[in-house]
């Protein structure tokens, strides 16, 4: 039975989104390639003082990237510590400043790693108008990277990589922002609540009483998943009932998660002209994440561990009306996109079961990865990729007529060293150093034992790979951790941007190189598979001691 | 000013202009948003609230409650809920689950101790404890169970209230909610609806 629903379930969500694929993508490869501006956007241009026709090199796009995102750290850090005096606050107080911190790098780094509990620590307008207005633009801002990772490599001989203003425009207006009020409705006909009620106190049926919360929240939960955001307006994220309350927004928050990353290799194929480029691509992406879920169930239905043996199946921490299954297939895509939403607790998952969306994670989020992160990600994976089989056979490493030459592939190699680096550093520190380790396992570790570790070593991975979930027991709202996984999320978004921009400015100046019988093609499935290697060895090779000390170790011993 | 200072200085101009346009095009959106849930489904939009006999207004269809009395013992009239680890128990302002591990010990006890508990109220042998009976949900605000956990429950609510167990079976039945297109998601069964469907039968 849980077999067949398994196969039923991911072939539906698959073959939905095979059926967005070409319509969808080639859409968005339209809104970023296009010549012509629509009337709200030539105002918009005037406004913010762009001439919309002007592309900018490689670090004029980078200087607009940063000075956009440190503007929007700004202004929602100053929401928070101002809070108390907003309109639509909910009587709630401002914020710590280590916490408003960490939340302004959270939501502005695509991430939405949430320290707080939502419902008692942030009002309606800190929501609206600071957090929901990041979920759009830092999606925006990734997809932009992404496609100007793109224009690098279908440039030829260009001093230029696009307009940031105009893709940042553009994706807003014509891709996430239709798509949001659409599925905004969806989910408020499914039971999404979405008003500035505040809370309702009723007496329960048992005589008892109880506070029902409002709040803007179909609104929010529609972006938050399609920009790959995944901050929760409740505590409960997605597993909570006025943020996803039936089979059915189950189904359609995982389909928002994933059509953007799994379309976006179609816009990248008509980019380059050549589509086959964008199936192996989302091949690759499709491969990886059909594993990961599919153990996951396994994992899961298997119910190992004390806990879930003696109560007779995994259901800790899970609803009922989305059981294993939609559980798993919720949590794969949650962390394999860099959402970060939940619809389970992954704490309370079996040992090696809550393994699975760690290492979804680890795998540099790209499977299929954030909005634009995915894509950009992939590309630079598949321009190590096409290193290694050049290495392997003894030629010039080429990636669709482009030379990965000494610069390209040093700045691969140290895009792929970022966020490992950032997850080990920031774990190792938090036990290493005596002050930090008090803390770390005075105050935030909830689990006893080696899963207390899992949980430090799973927020590092969250904020550095940008997902935004956790093992939720954590308690992570301290000096210590606030300021530390809002240090990860900065570096782990951006040093990448940077690496990535670096990547396109150069790639775009190269002429293209005509294939020969030397070529190493990158559309058939033996690229898929060396891709796929690739990214699998890469991340065993990095994480598994660590995941030795972790959940490893609690499954296995 | 040297070129680069001027250049760093238009772009945070153009960065600051684009931060509040696109904040104001969000919050619009969210009134406009807000605006048409109130045409297309506004029940839903407000929480879809249910009210009791008297028609006040008793929860929301959507969230869990517990069906306990002031000492947290189990009414037995009504259809019990799962265990909540939402603050002190379906506390709707902190929603949350457990987050226990899956070999800490307070879970280990919590769960014996359910499964005990639950055996007793319905008169069962232990091992006929369902899974959700003994295991807190992901939002503590879980406002199904198991068709299962339900049929379990049966024979104690209609024995509380003088009903026959067919009837009570049969209301159980109509409650129960399907897989979508019988693989979406899991059968359930919504306990405050059944249990104000139980409280329509005798009044």
């Amino acid at each position: 039975m849980t077999a067949l629903t398994t196969l039923l379930s991911l072939g539906a969500v698959l073959l939905v989104l095979a059926a967005l694929y070409r319509p969808f993508g080639d859409h968005m490869a339209h809104v970023y390639s296009t010549d012509r501006d629509g009337k709200v956007e030539r105002g918009l241009y005037r406004v913010l003082g762009v001439a919309p026709r002007t592309e900018q090199t490689w670090p004029t796009y980078l200087r607009s990237v940063l000075a956009f995102s440190f503007v929007g750290m700004v202004v929602v850090y100053a929401l928070q510590r101002t809070q108390q005096w907003l309109p639509w606050s909910l009587g709630l107080p401002a914020p710590s400043e280590h916490l408003s911190f960490n939340t302004a790098a959270s939501f502005v780094g695509n991430t939405n790693w949430q320290s707080y509990s939502p419902e008692v620590t942030l009002g309606y307008t800190v929501q609206t108008a600071g957090l929901a207005v990041q979920n759009f633009v830092s999606a925006a801002v990734g997809m932009a990277v992404a496609v100007a990772l793109v224009r690098g490599f279908a440039y030829r001989r260009s001093g230029t990589i696009g307009n940031f203003w105009v893709d940042l425009v553009r994706g807003f207006l014509r891709i996430l922002l239709p798509v949001a009020a659409v599925a905004a409705l969806a989910l408020v006909v499914g039971g999404v609540v979405q008003n500035v009620a505040g809370f309702t106190d009723v007496t329960t049926l048992a005589g008892g009483t109880q506070s029902i919360p409002g709040g803007p929240v179909a609104s929010q939960e529609a972006i938050k998943l399609l920009g790959t955001n995944g901050g929760g307006f409740y505590n409960a994220n997605s597993a909570h009932p006025f943020e996803n309350p039936t089979q059915w927004t189950n189904l359609l928050q995982i389909l928002l998660m994933l059509v953007i990353p799994f379309c976006l290799p179609r816009t990248f194929g008509r980019m380059v002209g050549d589509h086959r480029q964008g199936y192996a691509i989302a091949g690759t992406m499709a491969a990886l994440f059909t594993v990961s879920f599919v153990a996951l169930v396994a994992l899961e239905s298997a119910a190992m561990g004390t806990a879930p043996q003696l109560a007779g199946a995994a259901t800790e921490g899970k609803e009922t009306r989305f059981g294993i299954v939609w559980t798993a297939l919720f949590a794969t895509t949650g962390t394999g996109t860099s959402t970060g939403a939940v619809n389970s607790m992954h704490d309370s998952y079996t040992a090696l079961g809550g393994m699975l969306p760690m290492l979804n994670m680890m795998l540099g989020e790209v499977a299929p990865g954030g909005v634009g992160s995915g894509l950009y990600g992939m590309l630079v994976l598949a321009v190590v990729a096409v290193f290694v089989a050049g290495l392997l056979v003894g030629r010039t490493p080429e990636y669709l007529g482009k030379k990965i030459g000494p610069r390209e592939i040093k700045l691969a190699s140290l895009y792929i060293l970022v966020t490992p680096t950032l997850v080990l550093a920031g774990t190792a520190l938090s036990f290493a150093v005596p002050a930090l380790r008090d803390s770390v396992e005075g105050t935030s570790i909830w689990n006893p034992g080696v899963h207390g570790m899992s949980e430090v070593l799973y927020a590092f991975t969250s904020a550095a790979n940008n997902n935004g979930s956790a093992f939720a027991g954590i308690t992570a709202n301290t000096p210590w951790l606030n300021t530390a996984l809002g240090v990860a999320i900065l570096l782990g978004r951006f040093v990448p941007v940077v690496l990535v921009l670096a990547l396109a400015g150069s790639l775009a100046q190269q002429d293209k190189v005509p294939t020969s019988a030397g070529t190493l093609p990158t559309h058939r499935p033996q690229f898929v598979g060396l891709l796929a290697g690739v990214v699998v060895i890469l991340t065993a090779l990095t994480y598994f001691p660590v995941l030795a000390l972790g959940p490893l170790a609690e499954g296995l011993i | 000013m040297s070129t680069t200072t001027r250049g760093v200085g238009r772009t945070l101009a153009v960065a600051t202009r684009a931060t509040l346009v696109l904040t104001l095009a969000v919050v619009g959106y969210t009134a406009v948003v807000t605006g048409a849930a109130r045409l297309v489904a506004p029940a839903q939009a407000d929480g879809s609230l249910v009210t009791g006999a008297d028609g006040t207004v008793v929860g929301s269809a959507l969230i869990g409650q517990g069906f306990t009395d002031a000492d947290g013992a189990a009414l037995p009239q009504y259809f019990q809920s799962r265990p909540s680890a939402a603050g002190d128990g379906w506390d709707a302002g902190a929603s949350s689950g457990s987050n226990l591990g899956p070999e800490n010990p307070d879970l280990v006890a919590a769960i014996e101790e359910r499964r005990a508990q639950v055996a007793v109220l319905e008169g069962v042998d232990p091992t006929d404890v369902p899974a959700d009976a003994v295991t807190a949900s992901s939002s503590g605000l879980d406002p199904h169970i198991s068709p299962a956990y339900a049929a379990l429950q049966v024979a104690r609510v209609a024995d509380a209230r003088g009903l026959g167990e067919a009837s009570v079976a049969d209301l159980v039945e109509r409650h129960t909610g399907a897989r979508g297109l019988g693989f979406v998601g899991e059968p359930t069964v919504n306990v405050l609806r059944l249990n104000l469907a139980l409280d329509d039968l005798e009044g």
